[in-house]
């Protein structure tokens, strides 16, 4: 089977990928080892933030933020998306000073979407908190969608323009063959002129295939939701303190996050919940919520995502291969980033050139530290 | 508690007292985890409280369960009532409630006796108050010998129903009416499996004096009954159905609905251990070995969870999982395994005669499994209708985890036990695929309520 692009791996950053090219009328492959959006890209927590994010990531993460505003335009599907902010709490004057500090980074780099609040304004925004917050770190434009249903929403788009998708395929060698890449699966060869891996907790299989490894390490971050409960928080809680996103879902439902990795199989693709360190994002909770001690966990899982050491993501074309290119690696913060990253993508394959800077991104910026997986 | 036993067995049901009562006899540690008060299970319960008057008109069969209680009791097994397991893993590792305290302990060896669930089967209706399982109807009457005092329309299929109906003539009940959904055409798929079934012909014996029982005090039996439909504004008044291409309508506040039981997987699925499609008895169940072992090493389940089988199968496995597990711990040998199993063994394959013919005998109608009616709520935690199943496999959703991530069906607090079959059957259905083939959701902890308070809690015994 031939196209114009052949993509690796049927998540967000690939279909987003196979999206704009699309509306460039460039005929892509989307090519799946198991069903989309299976792993991060159908159970992250879904928050859509700027605030906080690495400096490098900034650029990248405004523009997303406006594509997600305008999310519908692009889908057809609000993706269900909120915008009500995304908040950082401190807890006392050390995190709020590491506090100031950021913001004061983010407005040095020309940026104004974060901002410092103090308790009064605090408390207006969320009264539920416990009483010993002195202050927060916000952005105001933040907010949170639901994964699967954009997911859902970027795939029915991409092939409503002519992508073709096939799961269950697992690409098990890539070779380039004068100017033509061929991917060989148990179902079949997949040819292409351009070749983008987008495989997620298994992309650097597919760039070591390449020739260039990749220090790349899965992990399972752990979420966990609750019963339905009335309205009561409207932005999105993280805390100087502590690993944890905290929202509150348009069901009513909780959904708490915290960074804390489950046990993996990466083989088997599953994930185990480790209860100890999963209790950590629990007393967060009762921390900063202690009112919420008898509200009931309906659900825990954790899915399977591609962490960096740098914990920022590659992005960008190879250095060993022509017209080969990687978005992966995303480190657990990748659904923000997903529509502008497709973009990205699309003008470095048809235009040769990005409008945003993404050096800080490239594959072969971990070759001299030796730490190759 | 301790951190760490030799053999965890989860649930004190036949299965489970069987099985710890010969761990225990072999001098290992033992400690039995049981979300009940007092040992018995489902089939047993209240074993031990229950008054003479009453235990009488649950029938004989029930008094089986004393022998099996007190010889539990007898033995050095560690009991612990209310405790409910709300995690396994493939690291035997034991997430319990004990008394408001989370805890996790692990064991080299885990039996799983988690006993059967009533096979849910949504139908138009089913969500209005007044409308209940049967075996919720049967706790209230054996735990606390409550009964409908209006009287009750029961309706459904399989022997359970029977019983119930037999148990409530017993307690003075007014059965308005018994309507059985089992479709005519299975007493032709049935006959073929009759001389088997004769040979554990006592059960049917059984069957037939309840029928007749149930037919000198009048209550009418229809059979055939298709269309049920459970109707009222806020709760429910009346139940109609088709009877002999007649459409009919019975004033009631009680429907007592039973399409009998299937396996209760969750702990074993959440703990990864492989799982089919079993066609003859329409349930997944946990793929088992001649012992009871699971696909995860150390994890074994015994009795209905891996399959229905019946109570006194249920004894039996779980004393063949036991001697597994003593195998496995070093306590017996190989020769001395196969030995001591020999008897069970043979009376399992006895109490087996009546399954296929059971298994066609009370077959529910493929209209029933699949929720011909697009209305009807199929998920009632997310209120997801089948309507909207059919929608996400006609966009291209052709598994039932694609179809839980889209439309939410399965991830309410029941956590997929109320829908999980109906949605693998209409996904089946709808998208021309096996079921084997469809998948079950995966499951997720925690399996039993656990609120993050107590998880914030967790009492881990490792980092003392």
């Amino acid at each position: 089977m031939k196209a114009d692009v052949l993509i690796v791996g049927g998540g967000l950053m690939g279909f987003s990928t196979a999206l704009h090219l699309a509306m460039r009328d460039t005929r892509c492959i989307v090519l799946d080892k198991g069903s989309p959006g299976r792993h991060a890209s159908g159970v992250n927590a879904g928050g859509l933030r700027q605030l906080n994010r690495h400096p490098a990531e900034i650029p990248l993460s405004v523009v997303a933020a406006d594509m997600w505003r305008h999310i519908r335009e692009l889908v057809d599907s609000d993706c269900d998306t909120r915008f009500p902010g995304q908040v950082r709490v401190a807890e006392n004057e050390a995190e709020l000073g590491r506090l100031e500090k950021r913001a004061a980074l983010t407005r040095s780099l020309g940026y104004q979407h974060e901002e410092i609040i103090g308790p009064d304004e605090l408390y207006a925004l969320v009264p539920a908190l416990a009483p010993h917050c002195i202050g927060a770190l916000i952005c105001r434009s933040d907010g949170y969608g639901r994964p699967f249903h954009a997911l859902d929403a970027f795939r029915r788009k991409a092939r409503s323009l002519g992508v073709y998708y096939q799961a269950d395929t697992r690409v098990d060698a890539v070779r380039q063959d004068g100017d033509e890449w061929r991917l060989s699966t148990l179902q079949g060869e997949f040819r292409a002129p351009v070749l983008v891996n987008c495989a997620g907790a298994w992309a650097n299989h597919i760039a070591a295939m390449l020739g260039e490894p990749v220090p790349l390490k899965p992990g399972a971050p752990m979420m966990m939701v609750t019963e339905r409960l009335p309205h009561f928080i409207d932005p999105v809680l993280g805390a100087a303190g502590h690993k944890l996103s905290f929202k509150q879902m348009q069901n009513g439902t909780l959904l708490i996050g915290g960074a804390h990795m489950a046990e993996l199989d990466l083989l088997q693709e599953r994930t185990e919940i480790n209860w100890q360190k999963l209790a950590l994002s629990a007393r967060s909770v009762m921390t900063l919520f202690p009112q919420l001690k008898d509200v009931r966990i309906v659900r825990t899982w954790a899915g399977l995502e591609a962490f960096m050491p740098d914990n920022i993501p590659v992005i960008g074309a190879s250095v060993t291969a022509s017209s080969a290119y990687h978005a992966f690696g995303f480190s657990a913060h990748g659904f923000q980033l997903s529509p502008v990253v497709g973009r990205i993508l699309s003008q470095l394959i048809l235009d040769g050139t990005s409008e945003l800077p993404i050096d800080p991104f490239r594959i072969d910026r971990f070759a001299s530290s030796g730490r190759c997986a | 508690m301790k951190q760490h036993y030799q053999l965890a067995v989860i649930g004190a049901g036949p299965a489970g007292l069987a099985a710890a009562t010969v761990a225990a006899e072999q001098g290992i540690e033992v400690a039995v985890f049981d979300g009940q008060v007092a040992p018995g299970g489902q089939i047993y319960r209240a074993m031990e409280s229950i008054p003479q008057h009453r235990g009488s008109q649950l029938g004989d069969e029930y008094q089986r369960g004393r022998e099996l209680v007190s010889a539990f009791r007898a033995s050095s097994a560690k009991y612990f009532p209310e405790t409910q397991v709300w995690s396994l893993n493939g690291r035997r590792e034991i997430g319990l409630l004990l008394q408001g305290q989370a805890h996790t302990v692990t064991a080299d060896q885990v039996v799983i006796c988690s006993g059967a669930i009533e096979r849910p089967v949504p139908f138009p209706g089913w969500t209005l108050p007044g409308v209940m399982n049967a075996g919720a109807g049967q706790i209230l009457f054996k735990a606390h010998g409550i009964v409908p005092d209006d009287g009750v329309v029961l309706a459904g299929s399989g022997p359970l129903l029977l019983l119930l109906a037999w148990q409530y003539l017993h307690a003075g009940v007014s059965v308005k009416a018994l309507l059985d959904v089992t479709p005519m055409i299975n007493h032709l798929y049935a006959l073929p499996r009759l001389p088997r079934a004769l040979l554990a012909g006592h059960y049917l014996t059984k069957g037939m004096q309840y029928k007749r029982d149930l037919k000198r005090a009048g209550i009418s039996t229809l059979h055939n009954v298709r269309s049920l439909r459970a109707q009222g504004k806020d709760a429910l008044q009346s139940v109609s159905f088709l009877h002999r291409g007649r459409e009919q309508n019975l004033e009631t506040a009680v429907l007592l609905v039973h399409f009998g039981v299937i396996p209760h997987t969750q702990l074993g699925r959440v703990a990864g251990c492989r799982h089919v499609w079993d066609e003859s008895q329409l349930c997944w169940r946990p793929q088992l070995d001649e012992w009871g072992r699971t696909s995860v090493a150390g994890i074994l389940v015994a009795g209905d969870g891996g399959g229905i089988g019946g109570a006194r199968s249920a004894e039996h496995a779980g004393r063949l999982a036991a001697l597994q597990a003593l195998y496995a711990l070093g306590t017996l040998d190989r020769a001395t395994r196969q030995r001591l199993a020999r008897n069970d063994r043979k009376w399992m394959r006895e109490e087996s005669h009546i399954r296929p013919f059971l298994e066609a005998f009370f077959r529910i109608a493929d209209d029933m499994l699949q929720v011909a009616d697009d209305d009807t709520l199929v998920c009632r935690c997310e209120e997801v209708s089948a309507g909207q199943i059919r929608a996400a496999v006609a966009d291209g959703h052709r598994d039932s985890n694609q179809v839980k991530f889209l439309t939410r069906c399965g991830m309410g607090p029941c956590q997929g036990r109320q829908c999980a079959e109906a949605v693998s059957h209409i996904v089946a259905d709808a998208s021309g695929k096996a079921l084997q083939d469809i998948g079950h959701y995966r499951q997720r902890p925690p399996v039993n309520p656990l609120t993050l308070g107590q998880l914030a809690g967790l009492h881990s015994e490792k980092t003392e």
